[in-house]
């Protein structure tokens, strides 16, 4: 048992690497991630839960950070944009999936989750998939293209 | 070639205005307004908190003039004594924990004496709501073609229609922001989120008293516009400096979405009506049209939206007389501003709708009465100016019926809609034109100039106050520039909008970038050439040694080419009877939406949408279909879903939670396809495209209900609740 | 502000009992909406339960499927046979959000969230479900959901009472139906949620966003149950009446909400049943 008055240490996995951070109870991981950790690919769109640009991937799922606070992500794995490859992204550069890039590194997270779990085409559309990323500049089309670009080159290459 | 700077946001390291970690920031905030109208009485601060750890600015810390630089000077940078609509900026506060600056916003009361307050444009100001000339008009503006009462009099038909559209919010993924600090040599300089850097220029020389050396304007990357960030910027941008000013200290403000929804512009509301003579054989004879927009609380850049507005009213037909009166009307909620189209997708919104009224009435299909009226070479729009470009606007129409199937769906929809049990489909299109640039002699008091350096490693550097937020103008200047050049992209560099480096080569507003400065671009490099003394066709090596060997034997480290925006000579404006070529040129389209509507839910989705436009020449693919498909979904949604409610002057919905824009799952894929006649006063032939596709989808749409269900809907957004309504008066 | 981290289900308890004005905290995406905005709920106390490994997961036995008040609406989405057996709860699920929000968000604290427009709590509804409320010293109860609410976001739960875990009868049904009406496809709050259930213990129909709580409509039940014909959505709105007091707000109408669920509930009965025509 624990008592969180003040500032809590916690210890996650953060894009692959153990890091221990001091937060504040009232902290979003959402600003740990950028303004403690440094970490400012992941965007605040929002503060509601509702458009996705600060999503991250917590225990290999996707979850919008600015509704997590930091303490319970103690223990867990964190992936954030930054643990993303320039070759990753390729088809999603070619597609146009992105244009202000406020959305984007949302989008990428989700991608990547989609990526990993292609067995969720069998019971979900991409478009519904993908649907907690609001993007205001593609029309989506840029984005439904590219993530399905990026299965299509997995699933050849597997 | 793919997009320039593409990577760098796929992997979250574009740098935004919030990303930008400053030491020893400070935080700002705004105390703003609780009313719509009224006088401030007192600003009362909590004796629950320590002021002595803020900073706290109000207009008495204004060292210029309490105004924001724009159309009219009317709008102050922090009210004084009066007012005039709910959010309006009164004080500022900073403080370096974001959080306690939230709190001493809650710790400052801002207490006014209501005034009674106008708040429906549609209805005519008593003398106390009055607030802006005789009756509240901030603009008014008409275009005269022919004789209209005669050629209405003697019509076979005449049709009227009123059509309705809401505010509609920009939703920009990243909201308002910027930085402000004094440098080591005294010059405030503010960074930020923003599509026009000498906009925001002009308005802090003007608030600080000081002239352009002593304020510098720097764009960070831009989270989206959309027109969002054309003319708030210059507002928060002298909010950030006067608070560094006073704290002498770096300040951020930064926006959360509430605070940004309620306080920034949005799409100007409308109404427009339509008096329509058609002859025996469907030839438009008479256009009469009045069009009012909702101003909001200050002039800003309403005469201008207006301007457009009525010049787009007539539409892309043929028709010798015509009659447009326009009036943008004061009231007191926030000033609406420019939004992706600015004030056209109104007026093309009515006007579209109501060609399908017409040919109902009249007893022709919607793609008769088009086919028969739309503007052949030859013939002239409603301000006289003769189109002559060589495009096929007929064959536009066709193409886009036949990619989206037209005939066929008819068809089909006919046995659908007869056997299914609850939901109805329909058919509808728009056929439409933009005008690509400024208005008029807009580009002419523009006077945009540019300027491209030759470095002494041969390097080309393209320096224009242009700004990308992500509609891709680097990428496009790049490409303008490397092949003007004749050089590998990789030898040319674009630099930061900063307005102690570049030029004012305008506004980055009215589809007018790749087309007008992409232009310039072009002949600031022949400028380059004729500086160095290089051959008018010298192009790749040839012109990077040349570039080289100058910079060498000048001692130089750069040498710069310059142009200046020179008008076409066939292009002539009469502002004063608004006659003439309103614009160089324009692009036009054809939008053909399929639709399906559920009874249960009185929802309607769209199930197929196709986008055909000829643009002159297609500059980047990828980014030009891009474009298209974000216009359509975002006019899907002012068409649909998004809708700004308003209690007692406020925007109440001002949550994502609840205005609601399309996800990937509301829309279908949106089926683009270009068709080229290159301009020749645009870059490669280009013409404008950001505005075009926002103007097509809601009539294209609401034509589609139309078609599937016995209702004529006039206002948008046709939400579900709003079908309901209209249902049920149908039907009663 | 405090945050209580009790790593198994006594901890908590006893916490809850010592301070009952504490906020329990599964997967925050009701409670952290807007939340730098929230200062005063800054001053409040918290109780973390993501420690609290014995609240995750699911169960089946032979009378219950048993959810822990961890489990994500993301798990039930993806489990196969809560799929098969109750068909609503993954359907109800794949519509709260996205998933973002289908991740984090439980079953359990949409419950106590006692939200109106909530889409967990009207299929556990008409699924018959109960709620077990633990409390200090070993006290727990279960309470059947569709007597859990009292009013606007109150309920017979106790302060000192944690919801620790959601059962839900396993019984066959010859009608199982959910929609929700939002404002759009995904990521919409409820304008009209609806959930439908016809088994061995006859007919429930349950509403969402259509009163102050979440709750089952006695009215078209009564109707459904004499099988009185219905023969258009208008035959309904009078029962629809006296089941519910729909409003308008920032999401919809009264108007639009009362015929919507009219309709609703005629398409998704129209000739399934003898009597719905």
């Amino acid at each position: 048992m624990s008592e969180g008055a003040g500032m809590m240490q916690i210890s996650m996995t953060l894009n692959g690497k153990e890091v221990s951070a001091d937060v504040d109870p009232g902290e979003r991981l959402l600003d740990t991630l950028r303004y403690a950790l440094g970490l400012t690919g992941t965007k605040e769109g929002c503060g509601e839960g509702e458009c996705g640009a600060c999503s991250v991937l917590m225990d290999g799922v996707p979850v919008n950070s600015c509704l997590v606070p930091s303490y319970q992500a103690r223990g867990r794995v964190i992936e954030t944009v930054e643990h993303v490859q320039e070759s990753d992204v390729e088809p999603l550069l070619s597609s146009g999936a992105t244009q202000c890039g406020a959305c984007t590194p949302g989008i990428v997270v989700t991608a990547q989750w989609v990526r990993r779990h292609p067995e969720l085409l069998e019971t979900h559309t991409l478009r519904e998939l993908m649907a907690g990323n609001l993007c205001r500049c593609t029309g989506y089309d840029g984005v439904i293209e590219g993530v399905e670009a990026t299965l299509t080159v997995d699933g050849q290459s597997s | 070639m793919k997009r320039l700077e593409g990577n760098a946001k796929l992997l979250g390291r574009e740098q935004y205005v919030d990303d930008l970690q400053v030491e020893g920031c400070l935080w700002g905030m705004t105390v703003r307004s609780p009313v719509a109208r009224g006088r401030i009485k007192e600003i009362r601060f909590s004796p629950e908190i320590d002021w002595s750890e803020f900073v706290i600015v109000d207009h008495r810390d204004i060292p210029g003039a309490n105004e924001v630089f724009l159309i009219e000077k009317d709008q102050p940078v922090l009210c004084a004594g009066e007012v005039r609509h709910v959010h309006e900026a009164v004080v500022l506060l900073a403080h370096p924990s974001r959080e306690m600056a939230r709190k001493g916003v809650r710790g400052v009361e801002v207490v006014v004496e209501e005034l009674p307050a106008a708040l429906d444009f549609r209805v005519e100001a008593e003398p106390a709501r009055v607030q802006w000339g005789e009756d509240n008009s901030l603009s008014r503006l008409s275009i005269n073609k022919g004789d209209v009462e005669a050629a209405l009099a003697s019509a076979a038909h005449v049709v009227e229609g009123v059509y309705e559209s809401g505010a509609q919010e920009h939703v920009y993924l990243e909201n308002q922001g910027m930085i402000s600090w004094v440098d080591d040599d005294g010059v405030v300089v503010v960074q930020g989120s923003m599509q026009c850097p000498y906009y925001v220029l002009n308005a802090l020389t003007h608030a600080l008293g000081r002239d352009e050396a002593g304020c510098r304007v720097v764009q960070a990357p831009t989270g989206g516009g959309f027109g969002g960030k054309e003319d708030y910027p210059s507002n928060i941008a002298c909010h950030a400096a006067l608070l560094a000013m006073k704290a002498q200290k770096p300040v951020k403000i930064v926006y959360d979405r509430g605070e940004d929804m309620a306080s920034t512009t949005k799409r100007h509301p409308s109404r427009v009506r339509h008096r329509t003579g058609v002859d025996e054989s469907g030839r438009l004879v008479a256009q009469d049209i009045e069009v009012t927009l909702d101003g909001g609380a200050y002039v800003t850049l309403s005469p201008v939206v207006l301007s457009r507005g009525i010049i787009h009213a007539a539409g892309p037909y043929s028709c010798d007389n015509v009659r447009i009166n326009g009036r943008a009307v004061l009231t007191n909620s926030v000033p609406y501003g420019a939004f992706r189209g600015f004030g056209a997708p109104q007026t093309l919104f009515a006007l579209e709708r109501h060609m399908d009224v017409v040919a109902k009435r009249i007893g022709m299909t919607p793609e008769e009465f088009r086919r028969i009226n739309l503007i052949r070479d030859g013939q002239s729009t409603s301000t006289g100016q003769v189109i002559d470009d060589g495009t096929d606007r007929v064959g536009v129409m066709e193409r886009g019926l036949e990619l989206a199937a037209y005939e066929r769906k008819r068809e089909e929809h006919a046995s659908f809609n007869a056997t299914h049990d609850y939901l109805r489909r329909g058919i509808g299109f728009a056929s439409f034109y933009h005008g690509a640039g400024f208005t008029g002699a807009g580009e002419v008091y523009l006077a945009s100039k540019c300027h491209v350096a030759g470095l002494a490693d041969g390097t080309i550097e393209v320096l224009t106050a242009n700004t990308e937020m992500g509609q891709g103008a680097t990428t496009v200047f790049l490409k303008i520039a490397a092949e003007a050049a004749g050089v590998d992209v990789s030898q040319v560099v674009i630099a930061t909008p900063d307005t102690h480096r570049v030029p004012n080569s305008g506004p980055t507003v009215a589809s007018r970038t790749s087309m007008v400065v992409g232009k310039l671009i072009e002949k600031a490099i022949d400028d380059l050439r004729a500086q160095i003394g290089a051959a008018a066709d010298a192009k790749g090596a040839a012109l990077t040694d040349a570039i080289r060997a100058w910079c060498s034997s000048n001692g130089a480290e750069r040498v710069v080419g310059r142009s200046e925006y020179e008008k076409p000579p066939e292009v002539v404006w009469d502002e004063k009877t608004y006659t003439g070529h309103a614009y160089g040129t324009f692009a036009w389209a054809t939008y053909v939406a399929e639709v399906e509507v559920d009874l249960r839910t009185d929802d309607v989705r769209v199930i197929d949408f196709v986008a055909v436009q000829e643009i002159g020449k297609v500059l980047n693919e990828t980014l030009a279909r891009g474009q298209i498909q974000g216009g359509v979904v975002q006019g899907i949604g002012w068409a649909l879903m998004e809708e700004c409610k308003w209690r007692d002057g406020a925007m109440a919905n001002n949550q994502m939670t609840n205005y609601i824009i399309p996800t990937a799952d509301d829309v279908c894929p949106i089926r683009v396809e270009f068709m080229e006649n290159p301009y020749a006063h645009g870059a490669q032939g280009a013409k404008g495209i950001g505005e075009l596709p926002i103007d097509g989808p809601a009539p294209a749409i609401l034509n589609a209900v139309a078609d599937a269900l016995d209702v004529e809907p006039t206002a948008i957004p046709l939400t579900p609740e709003h079908l309901m309504e209209l249902a049920r008066e149908a039907h009663v | 502000m405090r945050v209580l981290t009790p790593t198994n289900v006594e901890e908590a308890v006893a916490m809850l009992a010592v301070e009952e004005d504490l906020i329990p905290m599964a997967g925050g995406t009701d409670l952290l909406v807007h939340w730098p905005e929230h200062l005063e709920a800054r001053e409040r106390g918290y109780l973390d339960l993501s420690g609290v490994e014995s609240l995750r997961g699911m169960e089946w036995s032979d009378a219950f499927l048993t959810l822990g008040a961890l489990t994500t609406y993301w798990e039930v989405v993806t489990d196969a046979r809560v799929g098969r057996e109750f068909r609503l709860m993954v359907e109800a699920a794949r519509q709260v959000g996205a998933i973002q929000i289908q991740s984090r968000g439980t079953w359990a604290g949409n419950i106590a969230n006692g939200s109106p427009a909530a889409d967990g709590v009207p299929v556990l509804m008409a699924y018959g479900a109960e709620v077990e409320l633990a409390s200090a010293g070993g006290g727990a109860r279960w309470v059947a959901m569709d007597s859990y609410y009292t009013d606007y976001k109150q309920s017979v739960k106790r302060p000192d009472e944690l919801i620790t875990r959601v059962r839900v009868p396993r019984a066959e049904y010859e009608i199982e139906v959910w929609e929700k009406v939002g404002s759009r496809r995904a990521q919409a709050i409820s304008k009209v949620g609806l959930a439908i259930t016809k088994g061995d213990e006859g007919w429930r129909v349950v509403a969402a966003s259509m009163a102050p709580t979440i709750r089952r409509c006695a009215a078209i039940e009564k109707l459904l149950t004499k099988e009185a014909a219905i023969n258009r959505p208008e035959d309904l709105l009078k029962a629809i009446g006296k089941d519910v007091s729909p409003i308008d707000d920032l999401r919809s109408t009264a108007a639009y909400r009362e015929l919507t669920m009219a309709r609703v509930v005629y398409h998704a009965l129209k000739g399934r049943v003898s009597f719905v025509t």
